[in-house]
């Protein structure tokens, strides 16, 4: 069984002088890196290719991640979570994400969409229920988009209404990450049709829940061994206190959501760009040309240098929101700072459109070769696409950018 | 990892930040118009400290980190990228490599004087026919007697017009190509030492910028700095500290667009709203805002691994080359944003977009920057 992660110290102030700006990680950090990375290399790596082929969900793996306590890392330890900061969790997602996006997401899904809205929002009765079980292993998932609902979150039409001690939701989802693996829901129902976006409530719903049922997995371009379905709520009954906040705070709780969990995409975009780089180095190392190893032609030399200056760019804009979201217990404890969400939502476009640029790049240094499956370059460059979309597309990012700046100035 | 500014540094950046907006800023469009060299913002900032930021106290200078000359750079060409430059240079190119590579004597004779401000330094490496190939350099130092005779010319030397001492690079061999460089520590009211005259430019046009002409230029040994044939090598690391500066002065200049952009966005209207109501103009900024910080985030790190007493080639040529062609394209947007006015003189905008184009070329070209890099991608990692 792989060991389970020890809750995560602060990490140590920089050498020379009062603090200030520093660009090391701590030793637990680098510690878990090299954990996760073996991890990854080991259990994950092997048949990678045939669960994408086979769009096969990893459920055994997902399970060892579970035991390793990575689904719920930010979990307070009195819930169970390893309590880990923000910035560890980004660290363990571009580990996972480097050697397969898909099982990077399913562990990104669980921690920053599911546990951490609970564990911000939830009631003390539902968090002692709910987060041990997530911390434990359990997958959770985070119903927000809907057929005609997708950047316009605003518009988003399943209903929820009050009956006696419980809550009756109607309606759809779509895109939902998985779906059908998970035990946990966090799902926004519009429960006052009358009160637009102050209308919305969160509530938490499980997979047990009567009148809840899982559609056909959806077919896609990349992520193929991440699960993604619809879900309907056929008069799905929950109780009360399955409600995040209180109601008509829903499309708050979802914003508040999605810039936390943007840093796990941006995570993940970073490790996708790590991988592109590194198979584009052996590439260009190994495949001769004109005589020479292609590494040794000025063009390809170039763009290796690129992606590795935007990688580095990307990386830190990643940590950097990671840190300004909040320290260890984040969840709970500590306050982000007041410009997390500008800073998550930058590092969301920036990372991943530099490493949709990476993937690009690495495999047309790859040439006919990188368009063959038997190369990994072109499973990545499949999976990274989805990087600029969903948790918000690029676009949204812009615009949440945009009003930070304009609100500021 | 950690982000927060100490209490020194946020200090610091506040001093200078009221320094810059208050005596630098209302220069700076006079200086860009006339080619003024502003010896006496130099005097200013060097009584401020900073004119060797990061040099101990012992030899006059501020006696504090890279980061925080970073943060000098930045401010300071945010107001005004022609008194970032000169900064720049006497702190990199002049005043850090005497700390690196020079003796006791060198210090307290050359290094206290530029790294306090009362002396100006200029770096002279490149030449007509040699620039981006710096090794292939021409000038040459004879040894005779218990000293050098250094006859040659350099090009492109910022502060060239006003410097006190000049760094330079001279060949003892040809021959021996980059192995026979050799680094000169020379007084510019040398005998035979003459220096061109301003030389109007795109940008950056009150930078002191000339050419530099060594006649039979007498040079003690006790001048030579490092030894002989170690002159590449002292360059090169030097350059490294340089690309911090450059990539700092991007990233100030490229703060100041973003910042007119912003605010002229949302006083200019047109169609009925403000520019800022738009959503491409909100789309313009936010990129520009999203590469700012990364550009600034790279410069950080690089300043940081230099203050770690770590290798930092790699960092230095990633910050410089992302910030100078960042500083690039969010000039350019800038501009965009106030349409004619912002092709017009009366707009701090134009001078930006000018001025941020030398960043992609001095101290290193981009090119030159993609090969370090791919240098250490490929071949070092």
């Amino acid at each position: 069984m792989p060991p389970a992660i020890a809750p995560t110290a602060p990490a140590a102030p920089a050498a020379t002088g009062a603090g200030g700006p520093s660009f090391g990680l701590s030793e637990d950090q680098e510690l878990l890196r090299e954990q996760v990375r073996r991890f990854a290399e080991e259990r994950i790596r092997p048949g990678v290719q045939e669960r994408d082929r086979a769009h096969r969900f990893p459920a055994e793996i997902v399970g060892e991640m579970g035991e390793m306590g990575l689904l719920g890392m930010l979990v307070g330890e009195e819930y169970g979570g390893a309590g880990a900061d923000v910035l560890t969790y980004a660290i363990v997602v571009e580990e996972l994400a480097r050697v397969c996006a898909a099982t990077a997401v399913t562990m990104s899904v669980s921690n920053s969409v599911c546990c951490w809205p609970i564990a911000r929002f939830g009631g003390e009765a539902l968090k002692r229920r709910v987060l041990p079980e997530l911390a434990g292993g359990a997958l959770g998932a985070f119903g927000l988009t809907e057929p005609g609902a997708g950047s316009d979150a605003g518009s988003l039409r399943t209903a929820a209404r009050r009956d006696g001690d419980s809550w009756v939701l109607s309606g759809e989802k779509a895109w939902i990450s998985n779906a059908g693996f998970a035990r946990w829901h966090v799902v926004i129902a519009r429960t006052d049709p009358a009160a637009g976006k102050r209308g919305m409530t969160a509530f938490v719903v499980p997979a047990d829940a009567p009148g809840f049922a899982v559609g056909e997995p959806e077919e896609k371009l990349g992520l193929r061994a991440s699960r993604t379905a619809p879900i309907h709520f056929n008069d799905c009954r929950v109780p009360a206190e399955h409600v995040l906040g209180s109601p008509g705070q829903g499309f708050k709780i979802a914003l508040a959501t999605l810039d936390h969990s943007r840093i796990g995409i941006a995570a993940q975009s970073v490790g996708i760009h790590q991988r592109a780089l590194e198979l584009a180095v052996a590439y260009a190392r190994e495949r001769v040309q004109f005589g020479v190893p292609i590494a040794r032609h000025q063009a390809i030399r170039f763009r290796i240098a690129e992606m590795a200056t935007e990688l580095a760019a990307a990386r830190l804009k990643t940590w950097r929101a990671a840190i300004a979201a909040g320290g260890a217990g984040a969840a709970t404890d500590v306050p982000e700072a007041p410009e997390a969400g500008r800073l998550a939502a930058e590092a969301k476009l920036f990372a991943s459109e530099a490493a949709n640029r990476a993937c690009q790049e690495s495999l047309q240094i790859h040439g006919g070769n990188g368009f063959h499956d038997d190369y990994e370059i072109s499973r990545l460059y499949r999976d990274v696409r989805v990087t600029t979309i969903y948790e918000g597309t690029s676009e949204m990012q812009r615009l949440v950018i945009a009003r930070h700046l304009l609100a500021r100035s | 990892m950690e982000i927060q500014l100490n209490e020194e540094q946020l200090l610091l950046r506040e001093n200078v930040r009221r320094f810059a907006d208050e005596v630098v800023r209302p220069r700076a469009k006079e200086i860009d118009k006339t080619g003024e060299f502003p010896r006496r913002f130099f005097d200013q900032a060097g009584e401020l400290g900073l004119a060797g930021v990061a040099v101990p106290e012992e030899y006059g200078g501020g006696g504090m980190d890279t980061l925080s000359y970073s943060l000098v750079i930045e401010e300071i060409s945010r107001a005004c990228a022609n008194s970032g430059v000169i900064l720049s240079v006497n702190n990199s190119l002049v005043c850090d490599p005497i700390l690196k590579f020079g003796t006791d004597e060198q210090k307290r004779e050359f290094l206290t004087p530029l790294a306090s401000g009362r002396k100006l330094g200029c770096f002279g490496l490149t030449e007509p026919g040699a620039g981006s190939d710096a090794a292939s350099l021409r000038t040459l130092a004879r040894r005779e007697g218990d000293g050098y005779t250094l006859d040659g010319s350099k090009v492109f030397i910022t502060n060239g017009t006003h410097a006190d001492v000049a760094l330079v690079f001279a060949t003892v061999d040809p021959e021996k190509k980059h192995r026979g460089i050799t680094a000169f520590l020379v007084p510019t009211d040398s005998p035979g030492f003459h220096c061109g005259v301003h030389e109007t430019k795109l940008g950056v046009n009150a930078s002191g910028t000339t050419e530099l002409r060594f006649d039979d230029v007498q040079v003690p040994a006790r001048q030579r700095l490092g030894e002989e044939g170690e002159g590449f090598k002292i360059a090169m690391a030097t350059l490294d500290g340089g690309r911090i500066g450059i990539a700092s002065q991007a990233v100030g200049i490229a703060q100041a667009a973003l910042e007119d952009a912003l605010a002229y966005a949302q006083q200019r209207e047109q169609f009925g709203q403000h520019l800022a109501d738009f959503q491409a103009i909100q789309f313009y900024l936010a990129d520009m805002s999203t590469e700012i910080d990364a550009a600034r985030l790279l410069t950080w790190k690089a300043a940081w691994t230099k203050d770690q007493g770590k290798r930092y080639t790699l960092e230095a040529a990633q910050a410089k080359l992302f910030a100078s062609e960042m500083a690039q394209r969010v000039t350019n947007k800038a501009l965009q944003i106030h349409g004619g006015y912002g092709y017009s003189r009366e707009y701090n905008v134009e001078r930006y977009f000018r001025d941020a184009r030398i960043t992609e070329i001095y101290e290193g070209t981009s090119e030159i920057q993609k090969m370090v890099i791919a240098d250490w991608v490929l071949d070092k990692a």
